[in-house]
């Protein structure tokens, strides 16, 4: 693993609002075809990790380096990484007034002023590959929740990020719906692709992460490959986190 | 008066106030979108926080704004002398129009513009999409429909505004209302004037609603 070249990394950051540090003294660094995948309660700070890999959130102590070059507070150096990290969101964040090509088209066409025929053609090929060819010409609001966040990967891979950053992308939809999106980041996986995912489905983390990190009140509590993980957690918080998504069967009182 | 001469003075006070009101409507969007753009940048969660910048334009807005448009008319009297050389006629009602349209446009432009989803932005930005990327094709982009009804609005505000220039003098539809009706008792002419001024309104207003339900892409269908 450690001989593929690494590609993003943040180093001792500590992130704070306020008083409080949401991320104390974090670092984790992401290898170029890995798949790490990020658990832990709510709130321990997965989120903020993956808006500050994509320079979306300032950081008070600590660094983000970007294929080893550091990333800066200057607009250029944050602007170039955005482009190379590909962001998905848990609410999509479509763009309600343009049509689902438009809303793929937008970044590669103005960011990257790549050329239109070009990226039309690209952007046609990705919808078809999740099966929206037919709704490139729909609204957002025409769209299920399954079918809108599969547009929001496209958009994603439309740029050619070099890692794409996945925030809990099936916490909004229809447990039916889920599946749909998964089996995309799962094919994205076995091509190769590198993804940080943050997500609260356990049966798809062990699938998909090559790494797990267990995150809890904003430090890196343990972290192994997806078997060392969810089959042998060494510390006591991860039994209990792991625990919170098993149900004992129950047993009824004239069973005893 | 014969009904003939009647119908061209009405005609030439439709004329005049269609001038007044798109062409100062117009300068208000010239000053006042750009004015509203740069509220919503530089407010606290705006994609650019200026205090100082958010509160210097705060405060001369609410000012402007606050001015009664008959004392504003007035005060200014000097200035519109100045830029286009008489105080009175329909030309130089444009001046003070343009002025009162301004901040009122420079307010809706900022709420129109508020209403555009922080996760959308948020999403343009971690493409890498830069600021000014972000306010032409995003912020300006998603909040058309809003902006069009902002608008509709403005015009029909300048509408009442121009007819109320007519008292000194301003020329169009509101002069002829104050001319006829209120210095000759010539209530038929007034009545028949404001009747036209509530006609023209209901165009504004209904062709405005008409087009931003058009292009509105969130709802319908
Ligand atoms: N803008 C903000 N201002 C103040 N505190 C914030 C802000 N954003 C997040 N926080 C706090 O930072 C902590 C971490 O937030 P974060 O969104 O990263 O958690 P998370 O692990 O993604 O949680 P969830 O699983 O619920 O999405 C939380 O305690 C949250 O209350
Ligand atoms: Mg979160």
């Amino acid at each position: 693993m450690s001989k593929k070249e690494e590609i993003i990394r943040v180093d001792h950051i500590t992130k704070r609002y306020d008083e409080n540090a949401v991320l104390d003294d974090f670092s984790l660094s992401v290898h170029e075809g890995e798949v790490v995948v990020i658990v832990g309660p709510s709130g321990c700070g997965k989120s903020t990790i993956l808006r500050i890999m994509n320079g979306l959130e300032p950081i008070q102590k600590g660094e983000v380096t970007y294929r080893g070059e550091k990333v800066d507070g200057k607009l250029g150096s944050i602007t170039r990484i955005r482009e190379k990290v590909g962001m998905v969101f848990q609410s999509y964040e479509l763009f309600p007034h343009k049509t689902i090509l438009q809303n793929v088209m937008l970044a590669p066409l103005l960011v990257q002023k790549r050329d239109r025929k070009e990226v039309k053609e690209e952007a046609l090929q990705l919808l078809a590959r999740v099966g929206l060819s037919e709704k490139k010409n729909a609204y957002p609001r025409q769209l299920s929740g399954g079918q809108k966040q599969r547009v929001a990967i496209v958009r994603a891979l439309a740029m050619h990020p070099e890692v794409l950053l996945f925030d809990e992308v099936t916490a909004a939809l229809d447990p039916e719906m889920v599946r749909e999106v998964l089996d995309v980041l799962l094919s994205l996986a076995k091509e190769g692709k590198t993804m940080v995912i943050v997500t609260h489905e356990m049966s798809f983390a062990k699938a998909v992460a090559d790494r797990v990190i267990f995150l809890d009140g904003g430090h890196l509590e343990e972290e192994g490959t997806a078997s060392e993980f969810f089959d042998h957690p060494k510390t006591e918080r991860a039994k209990q986190f792991l625990h919170t998504f098993t149900y004992d069967k129950v047993e009824r009182e004239e069973e005893r | 008066m014969e009904f003939k001469d009647m119908f061209k003075m009405l005609a030439d006070g439709t004329w005049d106030t269609l001038y007044m009101v798109l062409i100062s409507t117009l300068l208000g969007y010239v000053v006042g979108l750009p004015l509203g753009v740069l509220l919503t940048i530089t407010d606290v969660d705006g994609i650019s926080p200026n205090k100082v910048v958010y509160k210097i334009l705060d405060v001369i807005i609410n000012v402007t704004r606050s001015i009664p448009f008959l004392i504003l008319l007035i005060l200014i009297m000097p200035f519109t002398k100045l830029v286009v050389g008489k105080s009175y006629g329909t030309t130089a009602t444009i001046v003070p129009l343009t002025i009162a349209a301004a901040p009122l446009i420079a307010r809706m432009v900022e709420s129109s513009l508020k209403e555009v989803d922080k996760g959308v932005i948020e999403a343009a930005f971690s493409m890498g999409a830069s600021g000014f990327t972000i306010i032409r094709k995003v912020l300006v982009t998603e909040a058309r429909t809003s902006l069009l009804v902002g608008v509709t609005i403005a015009l029909g505000t300048i509408l009442g505004y121009s007819a109320m220039a007519g008292v000194i003098g301003g020329g169009g539809l509101g002069d002829i209302a104050i001319r006829y009706g209120y210095y000759r008792y010539e209530t038929g002419i007034m009545i028949v004037t404001v009747a036209v001024l509530v006609i023209l309104m209901q165009i504004l207003q209904w062709a405005g609603m008409l087009l931003s339900k058009k292009i509105d892409k969130r709802r319908g269908k």
